[in-house]
């Protein structure tokens, strides 16, 4: 396997797994939209198909994917670490 | 080139293009699903449709139920359509709307006559409209005259990483070659509806669509509810999908980069080709049933998690980049294109693949959910019975 994430474009602050990935490993990435690559060290159990942090994010501060607002963190979130409902919620239907 | 290729397929009296050739028995009410299924059972080669409503239904539901039943029989899939109804007045306004696409109809009514002689007259009726439709060949077609439409289920982030940018990218190729092509799961738009309507060139449509979005908005507003769970859904949130703003980000990935040149209330028919946004919901078997009963003759439709869902009369392709579930459940993907997100596949020979797959299906090669016997006819309802 060529990567162990996906990141859909550039200024995003998640990345998305493509295979199960473990803590206290060194992963790269690929982004989408000009194949650069990154490297980030896992901190937490990241499942095939769930989110990586690429950064450093405080209480509040805006998730983005594909270049757009998913939600807001809901607690401080550092980069390796899974992003996902225990950490991001959306602003819509709220 | 998706412009030049061709199918083997059937050309009906309005000139829409079918893929499949059915012989439907359609009831107008639940309770005419028994002798609608009866008929289905006394003679081969019909299909019934049972579903569970058309009683004391008034207003905007109604006209609904009525454009989807005739949109259904006026699919070019299907060939001949027997009516069933409880009473002859709707169930006369369902088979001459089905009539008026010139496809063949017979109406029976059950009332003063019971279901015994309903059946009896309804399956003599059912032998001469399938020894017509039999009767008929296919035809070399071009694939780009064909109304295809797409939706994901049990969506995850492979969805918008992989399968629905390959969706994305068979759409611009379709609908640049003249293709139709539906969209909708309006609640899912939730994030993105912005980017769908800066694709709208046309003003009224724009404002035809912020309509249709924010009175979905209200509905769902209105609740007041916590949707964590159903939207996005239990599968979704295992998948690693966390809001509907992301859910909603990969799910507009399967009109690529496309305009839109149509916008459509629930079960409407298109009046141009290319990318039509329909109002639909977002369950699967309601907006398959709703883009068939608008035309639609084959349906692509992605998943992430495993979503298992067919149609009575579209033949419903699935494609998933998840490669756990494309090892997990392959009975019912028909195309794996998981090397766009673990290897380095391409999108447009992730799109190749579709088109060959679409030829081969449009052209007679069943579905895996019709093998499989999936028959979800799912009518949407917007309101309670009077």
């Amino acid at each position: 396997m060529p990567h162990h994430f996906l990141v859909h474009q550039a200024g995003d602050s998640v990345g998305v797994s493509v295979t199960d990935l473990e803590p206290d490993t060194v992963v790269s990435g690929r982004y989408q939209d000009d194949h650069r690559s990154a490297e980030v060290s896992v901190l937490d159990a990241i499942p095939l198909g769930h989110k990586i942090a690429l950064a450093e994010l405080s209480q509040g501060d805006p998730v983005i994917e594909y270049g757009v607002m998913i939600g807001r963190a809901t607690q401080s979130i550092t980069p390796g670490q899974h992003v996902h409902v225990h950490n991001l919620k959306g602003e819509r239907w709220q | 080139m998706i412009g030049t290729r061709t199918f083997q397929g059937y050309r009906r009296a309005n000139g829409a293009v079918g893929c499949r050739n059915h012989v439907v028995i359609l009831p107008v009410d639940d309770i005419s699903n028994a002798a609608a299924e009866a008929v289905a059972k006394v003679v081969h080669g019909a299909i019934a449709l049972p579903h569970p409503y058309g009683r004391l239904q008034f207003g905007p539901d109604l006209e609904l139920h009525f454009r989807t039943l005739i949109g259904t029989g006026s699919n070019p899939n299907v060939a001949a359509v027997i009516v069933i109804g409880i009473e002859p007045h709707w169930t006369g306004r369902v088979a001459d709307g089905i009539s008026a696409s010139g496809t063949p109809v017979a109406a029976f009514s059950i009332e003063g006559q019971g279901d015994l002689k309903t059946v009896e007259r309804a399956s003599r009726a059912a032998i001469s409209l399938i020894q017509d439709a039999t009767s008929i060949q296919r035809e070399t077609i071009g694939l780009s005259e064909l109304l295809i439409s797409t939706k994901c289920g049990e969506s995850d982030t492979t969805s918008g990483l992989g399968s629905n940018p390959t969706i994305g990218r068979f759409a611009e190729r379709f609908a640049d070659a003249g293709g139709a092509f539906f969209f909708g799961e309006t609640s899912e738009l939730t994030g993105g509806e912005d980017i769908v309507a800066g694709r709208i060139a046309d003003p009224e449509l724009r404002a035809k669509f912020q309509r249709l979005f924010d009175e979905h908005q209200r509905i769902i507003l209105d609740q007041a509810a916590d949707l964590l769970g159903s939207q996005p859904t239990e599968g979704n949130i295992a998948g690693g999908l966390s809001t509907i703003e992301e859910k909603a980000l990969g799910n507009i990935q399967k009109i690529g980069r496309a305009q839109v040149s149509g916008v459509l209330e629930m079960a409407e028919a298109p009046v141009t080709r290319g990318i039509q946004f329909m109002d639909t919901s977002s369950a699967a078997a309601e907006s398959v049933t709703l883009f068939a009963a608008g035309g639609a003759a084959l349906h692509l439709f992605t998943t992430g998690q495993g979503n298992i869902i067919g149609n009575p009369i579209v033949p419903v392709l699935k494609l998933t980049a998840n490669p756990n579930t494309a090892a997990t459940m392959t009975e019912h993907i028909d195309i794996d294109i998981s090397p766009v997100i673990t290897e380095d596949m391409s999108l447009d020979h992730a799109a190749d693949l579709v088109e060959d797959a679409v030829s081969a299906c449009a052209s007679g090669r069943h579905a895996a959910a019709e093998v499989l016997g999936h028959r979800e006819f799912v009518l949407t309802r917007l309101h309670r019975t009077a």
